[in-house]
């Protein structure tokens, strides 16, 4: 049973909306967090705390080693003060008394806190058959539909408790998409990630419903390094979404997440992200460091489609990838990135077709505002070994006003004759004739600019479930609020 | 309904509108010629409120009320429709999902709940079926990709489904053809009304065998240089404007 994808109009024009960042609210609980800093002491705390075997504290180790000897790459078209690793808290959780088997047993004030996110986890149970794994600070919270799950022979939990109880699973697949040395940030991730979610999806099953994972940062002065990990066996198909948002707040915070995804020969992987982390106020203070690695791969067969939207954090540096390693894999990357007053964004995807006749898809939209900067950064790699193989890459960028910028770094490598690769871009700008043509109409100018700028990532918020893509349009409208006119 | 008193506009220091009078009564069909470049869209663009052209003189009052202190949106909201001389595209957005945002916004000012459902595919279908139109059409792009008469009839259909007070159709006869041009104007015909005006931007008298006006102005260099019953169309269609001179 897949559930396609429909967006229901109505829905969204019945929600008039504040347009201020809707979700800058701390939460008043308490919190159990260790000094600020980075060490070996600090990894142990971590993995203890989380009474984690041996194994994993190695992993854990051996990933600090290697961070330690690594750089902060400096090759995005962005420009941040680098964050100082030692000024940040590592481990911080929500205090609980007891252990949580349902959501009903949440505590009275982060229900409070998940229900001003606008995730009604009851309405979400009953009407969309989501699953939702919410990972607050550093800690998963709460899974819900976990039995359910289960009598399919499906692990839906967070990754620490994989780890207790699927141990041969996690073992055999963490870090082999992404490698620990894969970059500074997986390296750190692998070295000091606290939660996240895990999901193994068996032979010949399709989920039946959506799982999804909400993040959000609560504490000041913490990072969140979740980790993701999420295996399709053969045959079988996921969909997955993430929603992730923070509260406003002075300083920057960092976000250092790794995903990764595995799908095994004929599994499909749909992955969506909302992506809604707090962006910095109007001239630029404060918001989140969004440094994310997220990666999957394709056996024979297979399909993974990302699909983000990301309208949130100061600084964005991410790039979804393929590793279209099987023959016939397929591989999709549909993107909105929405940069408005001093956001940057510097994002994309890498397509790497290693198997015969892989396909791969980029559609990737960029809307700039205010003095942001957006990039896309996009690979498509055809090895020598990939024959037929396909490459269709579309990246279109919509300004509003003059101060903003934005740019496209499409790399493209094949190294046989026999593959194709299509590169189409567009650089367009909102303009005064199309706002006054629905002014002229009755529709304001800010809404006018919701309807169009919604017209232009139509293609992307089709691919969305309907609830994220409802709430996608909502945060689209939001984040872009007083860019033109 | 509308007052329009020596009504001056420039654009960046151009005067294009060189004190312009018109009068529009209820249940009125007025007629507006003249040469290109006279300034016809410029007069339909300031009636609707475009900040591009800049009001140096002269009022505009519409029920009373002035005008030129209303925003766009609310002269809209007000009953104003302007059938566009070039209707714009916009990708991605509906012709459905355009329309139903603007009478909603409509209803929204005047402090009422959204159309429901029902509703508004009754009226859709009304709709279309005055103007001869595909319902198909209604899930395509607005204007986007639409055939120079296809954006013409789409904007004499949101027309009808807007129920505006008074409208200015800017040129909607050029680029219909002979068949679109009567379904066109049979439509239009069945929206007026005893309370309701239209003005008719044109070239050719063709249009007016079909709406006929009740009076036909001549609009040169920014002014209405005369003004007449539809006899005046006929003299023109003769002799062109050198009769004028
Ligand atoms: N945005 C603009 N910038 C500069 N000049 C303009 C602008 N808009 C209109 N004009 C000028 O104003 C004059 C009147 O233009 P307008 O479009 O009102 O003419 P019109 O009577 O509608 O002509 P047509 O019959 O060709 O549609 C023209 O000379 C035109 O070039
Ligand atoms: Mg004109």
């Amino acid at each position: 049973m897949k559930i396609e994808p429909k967006i229901s109009e109505d829905i969204l024009l019945d929600e008039v909306t504040s347009k201020e960042y809707e979700y800058g609210f701390t939460t008043n609980i308490e919190s159990e967090k260790i000094e600020k800093g980075l060490n070996e002491d600090v990894i142990k705390f971590i993995s203890k705390k989380k009474n984690e075997p041996d194994w994993m504290l190695d992993f854990r180790l051996e990933a600090f080693k290697v961070w330690k000897e690594m750089e902060e790459p400096d090759w995005a078209n962005i420009n941040y003060p680098k964050p100082d690793y030692q000024d940040i808290v590592y481990y911080c959780a929500p205090k609980q008394k007891k252990k949580l088997n349902s959501l009903d047993d949440l505590d009275p004030e982060m229900k409070r806190t998940f229900d001003r996110l606008g995730i009604s986890i009851d309405e979400q149970k009953r009407l969309a058959n989501v699953a939702v794994d919410i990972v607050m600070d550093s800690v998963s919270v709460a899974t819900s539909f976990k039995e359910k799950l289960a009598e399919l022979g499906i692990i839906f939990c967070p990754i620490s408790e994989a780890i207790q109880k699927h141990p041969e699973l996690v073992k055999k697949y963490i870090g082999t998409v992404i490698p620990v040395r894969d970059n500074f940030f997986s390296a750190l991730n692998s070295a000091v990630f606290s939660d996240g979610s895990f999901c193994y999806i068996p032979k010949g099953t399709e989920c039946p419903m959506e799982l999804s994972t909400y993040f959000r940062i609560n504490e000041a002065g913490t990072g969140q390094f979740e980790r993701t990990l999420v295996i399709a066996e053969e045959g079988s198909y996921v969909s997955y979404l993430e929603g992730c948002t923070a509260p406003m707040r002075d300083e920057n915070q960092l976000h250092a997440a790794v995903v990764e995804l595995v799908a095994l020969d004929s599994a499909e992987i749909k992955y969506s992200t909302v992506q809604n982390w707090y962006p910095g106020d109007k001239n630029g203070k404060g918001g989140v460091f969004n440094f994310v690695t997220k990666r999957g791969i394709c056996h024979d067969n297979a399909k993974i489609s990302w699909t983000q939207v990301e309208t949130g954090s100061a600084v964005t540096w991410k790039y979804p990838s393929c590793v279209l390693k099987g023959k016939n894999s397929i591989g999709e990357f549909f993107s909105v990135a929405v940069t408005n007053n001093f956001q940057q964004a510097d994002t994309g995807t890498k397509m790497i077709h290693l198997g015969e006749n892989s396909k791969s898809t980029i559609i990737a939209k960029g809307i700039c505002a205010g003095k942001s900067n957006g990039s896309y950064r996009g690979l498509v790699k055809i090895a020598k070994g990939a024959k037929n193989s396909r490459n269709f890459s579309q990246c279109d960028s919509l300004l509003m006003g003059d101060k903003c910028g934005s740019h496209t770094f499409p790399y493209i490598e094949v190294d046989n004759k026999s593959s194709q690769v299509e590169h189409e871009a567009t650089t367009s700008k909102i303009g005064e004739d199309q706002i006054f043509y629905c002014n002229q109409r009755g529709i304001g100018t800010e809404e006018a600019v919701a309807l169009i700028v919604n017209g232009y990532c139509k293609e992307v918020l089709n691919k969305l479930p309907m609830e994220f893509a409802v709430e996608a349009k909502k945060l689209l409208e939001i984040s872009l609020e007083g860019s033109v006119g | 309904m509308l007052e329009i008193k020596n009504l001056k506009a420039q654009i960046e220091d151009k005067t294009i509108l060189n004190g312009v009078n018109l009068k529009v009564n209820k249940g009125e069909v007025h007629a507006i010629m003249g040469p290109n470049g006279s300034g016809k869209s410029t007069l339909s663009s300031v009636i609707a409120g475009n900040e591009d052209y800049e009001v140096s003189s002269g009022s505009i009052t519409y029920e009373g009320d002035d005008l030129l202190e209303m925003a766009p949106e609310e002269r809209s909201h007000r009953g104003l429709f302007l059938s566009f001389q070039y209707p714009v595209e916009i990708p991605g957005l509906s012709v459905s999902n355009f329309i139903k945002t603007a009478i909603n916004e409509k209803r929204k000012a005047f402090g009422q709940e959204n159309i429901n459902a029902k509703e508004l595919l009754q009226l859709f279908k009304e709709k279309c079926e005055l103007l001869n139109i595909d319902k198909e059409y209604l899930s395509r792009s607005l204007n986007e990709g639409f055939s120079g008469g296809e954006k013409k009839r789409n904007e004499i259909f949101q027309m009808a489904m807007m129920e505006p007070k008074l409208s200015i159709l800017d040129e909607t006869d050029s680029g219909l053809d002979i068949d679109a041009l009567k379904i066109v104007a049979n439509g239009v015909n069945s929206l007026k009304s005893s309370s309701n005006s239209i003005i008719l931007i044109t070239h050719y008298q063709r249009l007016l065998n079909y709406i006929v006006p009740d009076f036909v102005h001549i609009l040169k260099d920014g002014k209405i240089v005369m003004s007449g019953d539809k006899s005046l169309a006929q003299k023109l269609e003769k002799e062109g404007y050198s009769f004028l001179n």
